[in-house]
């Protein structure tokens, strides 16, 4: 493999990214599965580079979810959004950054539809004033929060507190790298990077001593598609598509995924314990599965927070080996406990993946 | 005597400066690079009868003796017009005057870069057809990147042809006979190698292409799958792993090969939208040099005393194009004969 | 085991790298015909199994060409061999004998 056809690449897709004054937009479904992710995003941000970030307790859904499920109509669709625009507005930011990445496709599909149809812009900028009496003005900057990490990446490493390197072997860690399909195969030239070879995760996990695996199958979807998830029996369709990226990246033998999406993150993570009790198939050799942490808390990981903190306890696939290999100190006593140390209960163990 | 400039020195070029050269007139070449001979000189045989590249190089070379002046490492700077002559002024900082000016500067194949799901400069073993020439130059069997002799082989056609995302709508014409020629000299090299051409339409025009077509399935047994190339990737032991769909089957295709050939077209030249600019020759969609028509002035452009030949408008094979030269001499002959 | 409502499937593209051409080998010895197939369809067009089944000698070709026997045998059993297919292919491949030969293949124990 060569970095000089990639690098080839990488010049045709680099973007402007925000310097600082972020206004934050979050994503539904990752507070619940990773329910630590956001905050720790907001931490690193505030505490370790001392930006300013806005996190608005107003602000809602962008409606993806509904929208790509056929649910919510376009026009509503682009209603809520621009009321998330006026939030901004309101708040005097000019700088969008959302967490999740169906999100920022949609952020981007409509900025699009309104750059080409501006009296589409001008009927929602008329809808929203009669819904809800607020105006606003289209972001100056709109990327993914990864993009703002990537950004930061060589300042975070300056300040980590481990490398993802084996502490054991010395060798670079070898790292799964997922990109959600909507952060750059619909606008392929408003990503980091492209599609694909994208670079806002391998630029991060490099700069942090990883070693990024090109598998055959790194740029197939999680097989979410909203539609195909959300009616159970075509759930299959779902796994199906984990499971052909798990028999592809196997062979490698990854230390870690790591994704920049919440729907990839769930069905990456959850998924192995699926493919584990339906097909009898664990991806690792010491059977604990292969750990799939967000960007927001392996950079959590590097910077020495506490993993119980940051959430890596409601994972599925224990994160402990991995953090052995790190060399992350963590007490294993309060993985389950809460801030004053009452026990929460802990997760059923699977039939077959072996759980810490 | 009138002085004609040929811009130029590929086969085009050569041959039309030889024919000029033979109804006496004053010939000079520009050639940008050192060599006569263009893309041609790099090619080691040609389709469809293996015809050695050199020798078509080497007889026009021969022809030319003494009788042309070749202005190397040369080129077009700024062009000026008054009445029938033309000004050129040159990279070498001379100023030429000339009655006629033949525009034969050919094209730049495609630069697999820009088609990033293939891989090209990202995983070694994608090469373009150019680069499998270089191979040709013994009889030894084709190697990986690692020194694996090549057990499967896969030829990719339009690579940067007849694809609008790249702003290439055109065929390039000669590369699915290329790919079946190249397919057969790997066969004969590497006679267990499994040979796949993965093709979206075989375009055999020519006298002899689909004899060489037959000859490539009944005795190399090489195997024409109808299909684009989706996506390449690398599996841990450095072979290449290829997405594309069977389209007569209907059904996706997978298969891992260790070695990827793509069949990169042809592209307008750089300086030769430079030079249509300068010389105020229109382009066609495809940035080829358009003449009057392609049909009986076909070597004529819409400025006065300025022709065009070979595939500095649109990609013709070698027979072609030096078909295409005599005819651009012929039609300077009658202009400078008529004024 | 929990019961999740739904299966994980198999992938249903053509994989070269598993399928393997022995019915089309054995077959290309003994009839090289086979492989002067351009696939043009013109053989199916006028197939008389065509009209009332699946079959069709262009797939069937192709099939044995990826290697894709459980197909190709559920087709084949469609065949008349009336033959009529051989008189319109272009390319003069002896389509009866094939069809012939493939049965005779499928009876082996390789297959």
């Amino acid at each position: 493999m060569k970095n000089r056809g990639k690098q080839l690449i990488w010049q045709n897709y680099q973007k402007d990214i925000a310097d600082d004054h972020f206004f934050y937009v979050r994503s539904c479904i990752r507070q619940n599965f990773f329910p630590g992710a956001e905050t720790t995003f907001l931490r690193i941000l505030k505490d370790v580079l001392n930006k300013d970030v806005y996190d608005d307790p107003s602000h809602t859904t962008c409606t993806g979810i509904g929208y790509h499920t056929d649910i919510v109509p376009l026009e509503t669709t682009m209603t809520v959004v621009a009321r998330q625009f006026a939030l901004m507005t309101e708040k005097g930011y000019k700088n969008f950054i959302p967490s999740c990445v169906t999100s920022f496709g949609l952020y981007l599909e409509i900025l699009e539809t309104w750059h080409n149809y501006p009296e589409v812009l001008e009927k929602t900028r008329s809808n929203l004033m009669l819904a809800t009496g607020r105006s606003f003005v289209l972001p100056e900057n709109i990327v993914h929060a990864s993009d703002v990490i990537y950004k930061f990446r060589s300042e975070i490493a300056k300040k980590a507190k481990y490398r993802l390197v084996n502490i054991h072997t010395g060798k670079p860690l070898k790292v799964v790298e997922h990109i959600g399909c909507h952060y750059a195969k619909m606008f392929p030239d408003k990503s980091v990077g492209g599609a694909e070879f994208p670079r806002v995760l391998s630029g991060i996990i490099e700069e942090w001593g990883g070693e990024v695996i090109d598998y055959p199958e790194r740029r197939h979807c999680c097989g979410f598609g909203f539609r195909q998830y959300f009616i159970k029996a075509n759930r299959g369709y779902t796994f199906s598509s984990v499971k052909k990226k798990f028999d592809s990246m196997s062979p490698y033998e990854p230390d870690l995924i790591v994704t920049n999406c919440p729907g990839c993150n769930v069905f990456l993570d959850k998924g192995q314990y699926v493919i584990s009790e339906q097909e009898g198939i664990v991806y690792s050799r010491d059977g604990y599965g292969i750990p799939v942490l967000t960007f927001e808390e392996l950079t959590g990981v590097v910077l020495g927070f506490d993993p119980w903190d940051i959430g890596l306890q409601v994972h599925q696939v224990s994160v402990e080996p991995l953090l052995d290999k790190i060399g992350v100190k963590y007490d294993i006593q309060k993985k389950y406990t809460d801030k004053n140390n009452r026990l929460l209960g802990k997760p059923v163990k699977p039939t077959l993946l072996k759980t810490l | 005597m009138p002085r004609i400039a040929v811009i130029g020195g590929g086969v085009a070029g050569m041959e039309v400066a030889f024919r000029l050269s033979q109804l006496s007139f004053e010939v000079d070449i520009i050639e940008k690079s050192f060599i006569l001979g263009g893309h041609v000189h790099k090619w080691q045989k040609l389709f469809p009868d293996f015809t050695p590249a050199h020798q078509i190089v080497d007889q026009l070379k021969n022809q030319l003796r003494d009788k042309v002046n070749i202005l190397f490492g040369n080129e077009v700077i700024k062009a000026e017009q008054e009445n029938t002559k033309h000004i050129l002024y040159l990279s070498d900082g001379t100023t030429q005057v000339y009655d006629a000016i033949v525009i034969t500067t050919g094209f730049k194949l495609f630069n697999a870069n820009r088609k990033e799901e293939y891989g090209y400069s990202v995983y070694p073993n994608v090469i373009t057809s150019s680069e499998l020439e270089e191979y040709f130059q013994n009889d030894k069997p084709i190697i990986t990147k690692e020194n694996r002799i090549v057990e499967r082989i896969a030829f990719i056609h339009c690579v940067g042809s007849r694809d609008e995302k790249v702003g290439n709508r055109h065929c390039s014409k000669v590369c699915c006979i290329t790919a079946v020629k190249q397919a057969i000299e790997v066969a004969q090299r590497n006679p267990d190698a499994e040979i796949y051409l993965f093709y979206m339409d075989l375009r055999m025009f020519d006298r002899k292409f689909e004899d060489l077509y037959l000859q490539a399935q009944t005795e190399y047994g090489i195997k024409f799958v109808r299909g684009r190339l989706s996506e390449v990737s690398e599996k841990a032991d450095s072979r290449l792993f290829l997405k594309l769909e069977d389209t007569l089957l209907g059904k996706p295709l997978r298969l891992t090969v260790d070695l990827v050939v793509l069949m990169v077209g042809m592209e307008t030249a750089e300086n030769s939208i430079q030079l249509a600019n300068a010389l105020g020759i229109p382009v066609g969609q495809d940035n080829f040099m358009l003449p009057v028509n392609c049909h009986s002035q076909k070597n004529i452009t819409g400025n006065r005393g300025i022709f065009v030949a070979g595939c500095a408008s649109g990609p013709k094979s070698i027979g072609e194009t030096l078909a295409d030269a005599r005819s651009a001499a012929l039609e300077v002959y009658s202009y400078l004969n008529c004024n | 085991m929990p019961n999740f409502g739904f299966s994980i499937h198999s992938p249903t593209h053509i994989d070269l790298d598993k399928n393997y051409r022995t019915i089309f080998n054995y077959v290309k010895v003994k009839e090289p015909s086979i492989q002067k197939c351009i696939f043009c369809g013109s053989c199916s067009a006028t197939c008389t199994a065509s009209n009332y089944s699946a079959m069709s000698l262009r797939k069937v070709n192709l099939l044995l060409h990826r290697g894709m026997v459980q197909e190709v045998r559920s087709l084949t059993e469609q065949c008349l061999l009336c033959g009529k297919c051989y008189l319109v292919c272009p390319r003069n491949v002896n389509t009866r004998r094939i069809i012939l030969l493939i049965h005779e293949a499928l009876k082996m124990p390789l297959s």
